[in-house]
């Protein structure tokens, strides 16, 4: 599933920085059916982790409570240029990461 | 451009319902909400530092916007742990999680939820010294997600 992530083009160093992601997915509730009344099965994004150059810096557990699609906006302080690594897992046990470079001036 | 004085009025009126305080009832109902207690465990609940942003109305409960903000320095010594996001009527009551240290900066989270109906929906902050601080927030949710087949 694609995710999106930003981040500001140029940080300084110590500043706290917005970081905003998006990822494709439908953070199925198990309530639904599909067309023949099948019951769709829950599938939700149950944990998300932020690494920064490998320490964590964010985590958030996550429930069919947030809505398809989930988007987070949190703040990290720019360190050191380098990458931010994103992972997560959903109830059908996929497995997925993204990364995004940061750039840090100073 | 003339604004007659009840568009006048109608902008105070929601301004002054808008910095109206939560009355002390909302603390000590939450403080006794189970899946509060499954959080704090016994620990007291207070009012303040946590800010939650939500719209008084959404049309729709699929995808309201939020925002969280928790008054910290966010140093090593003094920052917000853990923000938990818990619905009042949702079938899973707690939203979401998130965890966070010092290397955060800012104590602010946005996301969008999915809300299953009208409820009152409430921001609990873990900090690094034990203490939890909270807000909560009432929405009228116009159409409800989860239980409806969109």
């Amino acid at each position: 599933m694609a995710a999106r992530i930003q981040v500001p083009a140029a940080a300084k160093r110590g500043e706290a920085i917005e970081v905003r992601i998006i990822i494709q997915h439908p953070m199925e509730t198990g309530y639904r059916v599909d067309h023949v009344g099948k019951p769709v099965p829950k599938n939700a994004i149950r944990t998300l982790t932020c690494r920064y150059n490998g320490v964590e810096v964010f985590r958030a557990a996550m429930s069919p409570g947030i809505a398809a699609n989930p988007y987070l906006q949190f703040f990290t302080v720019a360190e050191a240029s380098g990458e931010l690594e994103f992972f997560w897992t959903d109830d059908a046990g996929t497995q997925e990461s993204a990364r995004q470079a940061i750039v840090v001036a100073g | 451009m003339k604004r007659s004085a009840r568009r006048r009025f109608l902008a105070g009126a929601g301004g002054a319902l808008a910095l109206t305080a939560l009355p002390e009832s909302i603390l000590a109902q939450v403080a006794i909400d189970p899946v509060v207690q499954s959080v704090v465990r016994g620990a007291p609940v207070r009012r303040g530092r946590v800010k939650l942003d939500l719209p008084e109305l959404a049309d729709n409960g699929n995808s309201v916007p939020m925002k969280v903000t928790v008054e910290s320095p966010m140093t090593a010594a003094d920052h917000v742990r853990s923000i938990y996001l818990l619905s009042e009527r949702n079938p899973e009551r707690n939203m979401a999680t998130f965890q966070l240290g010092p290397r955060a900066g800012r104590a602010e989270i946005g996301s969008r939820v999915r809300l299953a109906g009208s409820q009152r929906v409430i921001a609990l902050a873990e900090l690094s010294d034990g203490s939890y601080w909270m807000d909560a927030a009432e929405i009228v949710v116009t159409l409800s997600a989860c239980l409806d087949e969109s």
